[in-house]
């Protein structure tokens, strides 16, 4: 346990990563998700389907592949990037098809006669969308987008195979040197474990609130 | 400007086809022995006994919040030193695994969690009529759980382990980072090797866009077919 204390500081910098990682692709991704949820259901018919294209096919790729892809892919048109912003880019496009399903699916949900009675209010279409159809959209939203949150920050972790210094590399370096890795993944697990269980544990608090309302 | 030359993806088809081939078989182990564990997890957290019921929980959250790529580098990189230092030699050679084994048991651990959720929902959804007309039958709970329960349970729950089987063929690709030749590491070498990187990784993103939709299509073929009565 030791080895872990002696280098705690090297684990915190790279959780720091882990979490400004995952904090970029939770947000860039759900503002991705959002107009890709409503474009599926709304967009003119070429948009609905470039639309389901990119959510079918990020969907049926594995993140890893889709960081490699970009990572790799981008220099060879001659587009510099580093580890980070590869695997920024590649978690938002990752997480935006997954939330774009969830918005649509949770817009889907909302009965139709709140469309029309907000229709009858004279509402045009932006203002029906965020005053009437997404506040009841959220509740049934929430835990499955917290589901992509849990897995964002689990999937940060694939960055370290494009060097980027998030927690897993930090852990994965301090083993190489100290030769003793158990502990030191033991301790970067117990990180992973507190940030995915903090956040979970949110999202079921903020349900039962919204489940009030 | 970058000039595509598909040729190169050809001449390499075998590495590809291998690779995918080998993804196959660790998800199909991974998928195998990870509904082993999913469903002694889920017997263990109905069985009505608290410490036994938490331990199974306590297992499913640690592994549901942790990340796959850890656990292998645990599994792959960890284990063996760790063995060594702990366990006599003859115990401890038998934990260094080799980067397949190691991929199977992570997948086997991980999905397992998530399996064990399942088969609980499954079990949970089996009435309870069943089980009390199985006992007034004279079956044991042994009996009623391998006989009534697990059968029943088992078409309930066929097409989250499709599904699962489909996440884990996808999560395979994490086994390239501990030096499995599956698609994913097929795909590597060739883009680094010929620096044909577009079409290395189009091609190996189409095989796995491709084999996981023909999955999915045979799985719901299975599932009009066989059309359970429960």
């Amino acid at each position: 346990m030791q080895v872990v204390w002696d280098n705690i500081g090297l684990l915190l910098i790279g959780l720091r990563s882990t979490l400004i990682l995952s904090a970029v692709t939770v947000v860039s991704g759900s503002a991705v998700g959002l107009l890709g949820g409503v474009g599926l259901l709304f967009g003119p018919l070429p948009v609905r389907g470039l639309l389901r294209a990119y959510v079918d096919i990020v969907r049926g790729l594995p993140l890893l592949v889709l960081i490699f892809f970009i990572f790799y892919g981008l220099p060879a048109i001659g587009l510099d990037v580093r580890g980070f912003e590869a695997g920024a880019l590649a978690l938002s496009l990752f997480a935006g098809a997954h939330v774009s399903e969830i918005v649509r699916g949770g817009i889907n949900a909302v009965p139709k006669g709140q469309i029309d009675a907000a229709k009858a209010l004279g509402l045009t279409f932006w203002p029906r969308l965020a005053w009437v159809v997404f506040p009841q959209a959220a509740p049934s939203m929430l835990p499955p987008w917290i589901n992509v949150v849990v897995e964002m920050v689990k999937g940060t972790s694939l960055v370290v195979l494009v060097s980027v210094n998030d927690l897993l590399f930090a852990a994965t370096k301090v083993a190489e040197r100290t030769a003793n890795p158990m502990p030191l993944y033991l301790a970067a697990a117990a990180l992973y474990f507190v940030v995915n269980f903090a956040i979970s544990r949110s999202g079921a608090w903020l349900e039962r609130r919204l489940s009030y309302g | 400007m970058y000039d595509l030359d598909w040729g190169v993806v050809l001449t390499h088809r075998d590495a590809f086809l291998s690779g995918l081939w080998l993804a196959l078989r660790l998800a199909a182990w991974g998928l195998g022995f990870g509904s082993l564990i999913g469903l002694a997890l889920a017997f263990a957290r109905v069985s009505g006994s608290r410490p036994v019921s938490a331990l199974a929980a306590a297992y499913v959250e640690a592994l549901r919040n942790v990340p796959l790529l850890l656990l292998l580098f645990m599994i792959y990189f960890g284990l063996p030193i760790f063995a060594v230092k702990t366990f006599p030699p003859e115990i401890a050679g038998k934990l260094i695994l080799d980067g397949s084994t190691s991929a199977i048991v992570g997948l086997a651990l991980y999905a397992g969690a998530y399996l064990g959720e399942v088969f609980r929902g499954g079990i949970l959804a089996v009435g309870h009529s069943y089980r009390e007309a199985a006992r007034s039958l004279g079956l044991t709970g042994w009996g009623v759980a391998r006989y009534v329960t697990l059968p029943i349970m088992l078409r309930t729950v066929f097409p989250s382990l499709g599904n699962t089987f489909i996440s884990l063929f996808k999560d395979t690709s994490l086994a390239s980072a501990i030096a499995v030749p599956e698609l994913t590491f097929a795909t590597r070498e060739l883009s680094s090797d010929t620096f044909r990187v577009i079409e290395a990784w189009a091609a190996g993103g189409a095989l796995y866009l491709a084999t996981s939709f023909a999955i999915a299509l045979i799985l719901r073929a299975m599932e009009r077919r066989i059309r359970w009565s429960v």
